[in-house]
């Protein structure tokens, strides 16, 4: 399909060239240049001034002090202060655990929806979507009144005789907190995915199969679930790489121990006011997702 | 059944799980105790006393501008874009075009905003609402693309053929003929566009300036400092008006798909 010369739509006035130029230009001068002066400001220094870092750049004819006034100096404090490594590590742990528990979750609900009768599929799908289009924010807040500890679900335990009138549930402000809520805010982004590749299934294979004496179980280890990897892959890309990077949950639900790398570009950027090491740390975090991106991009390639 | 009950329970779960939060949050905004664990009867009082909040009404109008710009920008761009994965299989720079549109999909936000903020200080503009305007329509116009693009792989393109077979020149078969068909998918794109673009926060923290507050910046520095019931009430009329858009959205399509069918019919029984 793609490969079919466009026909006289192509073949008109070199004007139709805009449709592709005037995207591309957009994108390149807002979302990839950036990137560069990202890595340039990463080499320098962070100054008293505004813009608070050095050197800046003032023509080409002071090029050769520019250039020599760059340096590697804050990827060496990444590396030297371990609070850093810490940070990105437990960002990937994080977002690893995440992207698992989502798959236990989203999983089953996505073929439930599979296998639902086609009339109310539909509305099934709109009830993912529609949580999807209220505010993150207000998705997250949602679950502070409810975690805290003398939050409704305190109040609800003790009603029930789960918990006595005098303990709390101690979960806000901790690394669980964080789970929930980034379960629940990516769940509809793990659903989708899979039930796109889960509806598409041929139903006759698995019809073979039991005719053929196979257990469901089995037929669902054999046949499902390896036809449904690619919306495996793709959900867990599209949770994985952005929770990694992930500031809203773990500055609101997480606790002061909770570590995540996003968080600590943050601070670094907004408390600190260190833009050059802020840039060191959102290069390196971009390389460390740089393998999951490549895969995403090719998993999306290959649907489009 | 054993299989069909043991799905209609984890919907249940699941849906209740995705849902009961959200309703938690509605139903505690009516509520008339200050305390979001004690139920005071119910009262309208907290929406009055937003009404009257004069910075959360100004965030709140700067946020609706923010909205329809970059959305409508964002959606000329993303159609575009859209036009040129589908229709222009080959051209220099065809690789690094396609990752520019899907990688803003998935980038970290904080990175998005900083890359963002540091070239808006590299070219000396003031912060302020066009920087976040301009933020805002490069990421949303990606998604729009993605939503525009899908649409383009499905669409017949015999009617296009036909229509400059007929001599109808290029540019107004667009607008007369392919436009129209895409025309769910473009409205589609924008209100996304538009949620999302009401919806981020850290993209516009970095972005923003003085006198650009966006509402969700507003909301979260009231939220760290605790729930309450006037951010509920906010949050239940952002609740409102996007569930409101969404059935709409949803309504219109179900309406032109149904008319779209019936048209096609039309034109069969016409043909035979």
């Amino acid at each position: 399909m793609a490969d079919a010369p466009a026909p006289s739509f192509a073949k008109a006035s070199p004007l139709r060239w805009l449709v592709v130029i005037i995207p591309y230009l957009w994108l390149v001068l807002f979302f990839a240049a950036p990137f560069l002066i990202i890595f340039k400001i990463s080499l320098s220094d962070s100054a008293i001034a505004m813009p608070p870092y050095e050197p800046v750049f003032e023509g080409f004819g002071k090029l050769g002090d520019f250039l020599s006034a760059l340096d590697f100096e804050n990827y060496q404090s990444l590396v030297e202060d371990s609070l850093y490594l810490a940070a990105y590590l437990s960002s990937l742990r994080i977002a690893l655990i995440s992207t698992l528990l989502l798959l236990l979750i989203g999983y089953p609900m996505a073929l439930a929806m599979a296998r639902a009768p086609s009339t109310i599929r539909p509305t099934l799908m709109m009830m993912v979507i529609l949580p999807f289009w209220t505010s993150f924010l207000i998705r997250v807040y949602a679950w502070i009144g409810i975690l805290k500890p003398e939050g409704l679900l305190t109040v609800a335990l003790q009603a029930v005789g789960l918990l006595a009138p005098d303990q709390q549930v101690e979960i806000y402000r901790t690394d669980y907190a964080v789970f929930i809520g980034i379960v629940y805010s990516y769940l509809p982004f793990m659903v989708l995915p899979l039930y796109a590749t889960l509806e598409k299934l041929d139903g006759t294979l698995l019809e073979a199969a039991s005719d053929l004496g196979c257990p469901p179980w089995k037929a669902f280890w054999r046949i499902t679930f390896p036809l449904s990897l690619p919306g495996v892959i793709a959900g867990a890309m599209i949770c994985f790489i952005p929770i990694t990077g992930e500031f809203v949950i773990p500055d609101l639900l997480g606790g002061p121990e909770t570590l995540m790398i996003g968080r600590t570009l943050w601070v670094e950027f907004f408390g600190n006011r260190d833009w050059p090491l802020a840039s060191a740390v959102a290069v390196v975090l971009l390389l460390a997702l740089v393998v999951p991106i490549v895969i995403f991009q090719n998993q999306q390639q290959k649907v489009g | 059944m054993k299989s069909s009950r043991f799905d209609s329970t984890v919907l249940t779960f699941c849906f209740a799980f995705l849902y009961l939060p959200i309703v938690i949050l509605v139903v505690y905004s009516f509520n008339a105790s200050k305390l979001v664990t004690v139920w005071g009867g119910f009262s309208l009082q907290w929406y009055r006393s937003l009404w009257s909040n004069e910075s959360l009404m100004d965030a709140a109008w700067v946020t609706a501008r923010v909205g329809v710009l970059s959305a409508s920008i964002g959606t000329v761009l993303g159609t575009l874009a859209a036009l040129t994965l589908v229709r222009f299989p080959r051209f220099p720079g065809r690789i690094p075009f396609t990752g520019m549109i899907y990688a803003p999909l998935v980038m970290p936000e904080v990175i998005t905003g900083l890359s963002m903020l540091l070239l808006f200080v590299a070219l000396d503009v003031d912060r302020g609402f066009w920087t976040v305007t301009i933020a805002h329509t490069t990421f949303t116009m990606c998604y729009v693309a993605i939503i525009v693009q899908s649409r383009l792989l499905t669409f017949d393109r015999s009617l296009e053929e036909a229509a400059m077979d007929l001599g109808c020149p290029p540019v107004k078969t667009f607008f007369k003929i392919t436009l129209p068909l895409i025309l769910p998918a473009i409205v589609s794109g924008w209100m996304l566009a538009f949620t999302l673009s009401l919806d981020d926060l850290v993209i516009a923290s970095f972005t923003t300036g003085p006198g650009a507050t966006t509402l969700p910046i507003k909301i979260y520095s009231q939220v760290r400092l605790g729930v309450t019931p006037e951010i509920n009430a906010v949050c239940t009329l952002l609740i409102g008006l996007v569930t409101i858009g969404v059935i709409i959205a949803s309504i219109t399509t179900k309406r032109n798909e149904a008319r779209r069918i019936r048209d096609e019919h039309a034109a069969i029984r016409g043909v035979l």
